[in-house]
């Protein structure tokens, strides 16, 4: 078999044992890699119903069918667990080095079962495991750790996914980084946490083979000098930071905890800004020939010499979210998220959340007491310094960090139970997980795509957004063409997300980012390293694998039609300001584009899976076990 | 005797361009060995921190210190391209060649315990496929006097400009 090893490695924690498990080409076929193998390793792994931070809830990586080869932007993998911030399906893809390894061992996953009762690093050295002390990397920030972890095994090629202080100390929207990039949502750092596993890392030393080399280069190369081009020049130039005057123009740039969609000082919290006044240097993945990562520093005030890559959804949630226009802060910000593997989407907006309490009175100054300001603190939207704290008071679960550490649900849950508040009515969160940076409010079809979403508030499962933006469909209106479009986009997603190839690629290998301009190119790639023979419409169905076996799993834990909703605010108050001013997203609405989606994807009205559409797509077993 | 200056051309890597991709550690693999995988490649990218980010190749060195030392004399030098050549049915893979040379441009292959050095391609028509698959134009080979004219000439255009 091409492009696969055919098999999976099972690591126990509890018992320091691994088995090997073979699968079949069939089985591959069907699920890929990335988020639908991770996810379908979930389903098989997984003790339905656990306590995510139990040891029956396992870590299962998946890699990528393109990892290793030239095939461009093609070095991630997707990481799949329960999540212990939204309970449903937590998925997460991360990118580069590590990927690669991972193809170089011989395994086409990882599943990490049970929990060690001292800290580990467990080491996949092409087919040995070692169990190895992590004590002395306790503490250590993520990119520190995986440099430690080198160093002490005197290999360069050695690549480590590590959590940081942040998944030591069980924050719910810790994250996974490995190689500066991070499988970022829904807390997988706060399950290897519970785990004790403070890294995991990998050696690989075996050369990956395809089945067409010629084809492959050829594509490839195409693609790679296509990069060069305007296609991705957004990328390659600004970042993704590029979106906030975007945003801002549009009136869709989350401003003082969704409050507003502009920012009034957005020019010195852009993409451009920040080009100008604090780009160190553009760096990539592995097998990535755009670099559109950012690395920024800040360069005076309290916080000169902080530095991190800087993304549009980072920058949205410590900025603007948060009333904060000075880069440094929000720089330093994204740092200590980063070095302490805290997801910084989630992490802003919690602190936003806990900023708008403070301004309604529902948390007074002495909540905000930490070491370094004992009589508390002013946690006014704005006060770059409460930011920077807050920051860091979650990543040690410091005072109100404890608190503010498990999400904008539970927080603020545990406070209006406490306090008999309603500070739920800001809490900006979808099943849990923290909305992303574009205000759903006047993008209805995005809103569609959040609310049914698998994993939450998250941008990068549904692209729903597209069609809005664009203006293919009136963003302000619902009507009937939007469950099909949320369908189509959320499996468009799925595929890029399962192969997986990073999206920013998209363009590139026709200059058209449609099914038509891609399809027949990522048929060929795929065929060129299997030597299988797909088409367009299996790579269509790779999409609809992948979003089924990730809805299946939420309704083996027991979803219901009535978890598909937004959160309060985007229901109940419009903006003031803004090309956005003046909408919700009313319950009418969503219920009505949910009946066309569940329609569209050939679901019941309850939003459940009929055993025949499950057998269709050749998953029978998951049929047996949740099909209606 | 100064060595590590040179007459010859080799592949250079501008770290300002570099982004850290290791494409050209995919090709070069491909090219010698028929598979993907940076063990096997004759250049490697070198990542110090997060922004320090480069490639190293054999620089070609006058009176090359890795020739001078082999024992077995299985390395020589083209005095016209200053290409490094491996005898293999001389080399036993003692490293010799790795200990002396400052630029740890040799490795050993894991498979065959023999020495491995860049050859600049010299058997492909259009050159070094490292160099042609770079996506940011960041590797080239030229001589130092070469590289010492393009920085002369940038100099001037940046003064120019300013």
């Amino acid at each position: 078999m091409y492009g696969y090893h055919g098999k999976i490695l099972h690591i126990d924690l509890t018992n320091r044992k691994t088995w090997t498990e073979e699968k079949p080409e069939s089985w591959y076929k069907m699920y890929i890699g990335g988020v639908s193998m991770a996810s379908r390793l979930a389903w098989e792994n997984i003790e339905p119903g656990c306590d995510p931070l139990s040891p029956g809830n396992p870590i299962c990586f998946a890699n990528g069918i393109f990892a290793g080869t030239p095939v461009p932007v093609g070095a991630k993998y997707g990481l799949a667990s329960k999540s212990p911030l939204t309970g449903w399906i937590g998925d997460s893809l991360s990118g580069s080095w590590f990927s690669v390894a991972l193809k170089r061992t011989g395994w086409d996953g990882i599943v990490v079962h049970g929990a060690s009762d001292s800290w580990v690093n467990v080491f996949v050295d092409d087919d040995r495991v070692q169990f190895r002390r992590a004590d002395k990397y306790l503490g250590m920030g993520t990119f520190e750790t995986e440099e430690a972890i080198r160093d002490d095994l005197m290999d360069d090629q050695v690549r480590s996914a590590t959590i940081g202080p942040a998944g030591e100390h069980g924050v719910l929207f810790a994250n996974v980084t490995n190689d500066g990039r991070q499988a970022g949502r829904t807390g997988h750092g706060a399950v290897w946490g519970s785990k004790k596993l403070k890294a995991l890392s990998v050696r690989g030393t075996q050369g990956v083979r395809v089945a067409d080399s010629d084809t492959l280069m050829k594509i490839s190369f195409t693609a790679i000098e296509a990069a060069q081009g305007p296609d991705t020049a957004k990328y390659r130039i600004l970042g993704t930071a590029t979106n906030v005057l975007n945003m801002n123009n549009l009136g869709l740039l989350p401003t003082r905890n969704y409050q507003e969609g502009v920012f009034e000082w957005a020019e010195d919290v852009s993409g451009e800004y920040l080009e100008e006044h604090h780009k160190v240097k553009k760096i990539a993945c592995a097998q990535c020939p755009i670099a559109c990562e950012q690395v920024s520093a800040a360069k005076q005030g309290l916080y000169a010499g902080a530095m991190t890559g800087i993304e549009y959804e980072c920058l949205y949630a410590n900025g603007p979210n948060c009333g904060i226009r000075d880069m440094n802060a929000i720089i330093k910000m994204i740092e200590i998220c980063d070095h302490g593997g805290q997801d910084a989407m989630s992490s802003g907006v919690t602190v936003s959340w806990a900023m708008e309490s403070f301004e309604r009175g529902v948390l007074k100054k002495e909540d905000f007491r930490c070491a370094k300001y004992p009589e508390g603190f002013e946690a006014n939207f704005g006060n770059s310094e409460a930011g920077v704290t807050l920051t860091e008071m979650i990543r040690d679960r410091e005072g109100i960090g404890a608190l503010l550490s498990l999400g904008t649900r539970r927080a603020s849950a545990q406070i209006d139970t406490e306090r008999g508040t309603d500070s739920y009515k800001w809490a900006m969160n979808i099943k849990g997980l923290e909305n992303p940076g574009y205000d759903a409010r006047g993008l209805k079809t995005f809103a569609l795509g959040l609310a049914v979403g698998t994993r939450g508030g998250c941008h990068n499962r549904t692209a729903a957004y597209d069609p809005d933006i664009k203006g293919d469909v009136d963003r302000f209106s619902v009507d009937e063409t939007r469950g099909a479009v949320a369908k189509d986009t959320e499996e468009y997603a799925a595929v890029y997300d399962t192969l997986p190839l990073c999206k920013f690629i998209r363009r590139s290998f026709t200059g058209k980012a449609d099914r038509a301009g891609a399809w027949p190119a990522i048929a060929a790639l795929i065929n060129a390293t299997t030597g299988w023979d797909f088409e367009y419409g299996d790579v269509d169905l790779i999409g609809e694998r992948a979003f089924t076996i990730k809805k299946a799993f939420n309704i083996r834990e027991g979803w219901t039609r009535s978890d598909d909703v937004l959160n309060y605010r985007w229901h109940h108050d419009p903006m003031t300001k803004g090309p956005s001013a003046g909408h919700v997203v009313s319950y009418e609405e969503l219920e009505y584009m949910k009946d066309l989606y569940y329609e569209a994807k050939g679901w019941t009205k309850d939003g459940l899976i009929p055993k025949e559409k499950l057998v269709s797509l050749g998953m029978d077993d998951v049929a047996d076990q949740i099909g209606v | 005797m100064i060595t590590s200056t040179s007459k010859y051309k080799n592949i250079t890597c501008d770290p300002e361009k570099c982004i850290g991709c290791q494409l050209c550690e995919y090709i070069c693999s491909f090219k010698k060995v028929g598979e993907y995988n940076s063990y096997r490649s004759r250049i490697r990218t070198v990542r110090v921190d997060e922004i320090l980010i480069t490639a190293v190749a054999c620089r070609t060195c006058e009176n090359a210190p890795c020739v001078t030392v082999c024992t077995r004399d299985a390395l020589s030098q083209d005095h016209v391209t200053g290409i490094i050549h491996l005898d293999a049915t001389l080399c036993d893979g003692c490293a010799w060649c790795i200990e002396a040379c400052d630029f740890g441009a040799i490795s050993i292959n894991p498979m065959t315990k023999l020495a491995e050095i860049c050859d600049q391609c010299e058997d492909e028509e259009d050159g070094p496929q490292c160099v042609i698959w770079c996506p940011k134009d960041a590797l080239e080979l030229t001589t130092p006097d070469q590289r010492a004219q393009k920085a002369r000439r940038k100099l001037v255009t940046d003064e120019a400009l300013r």
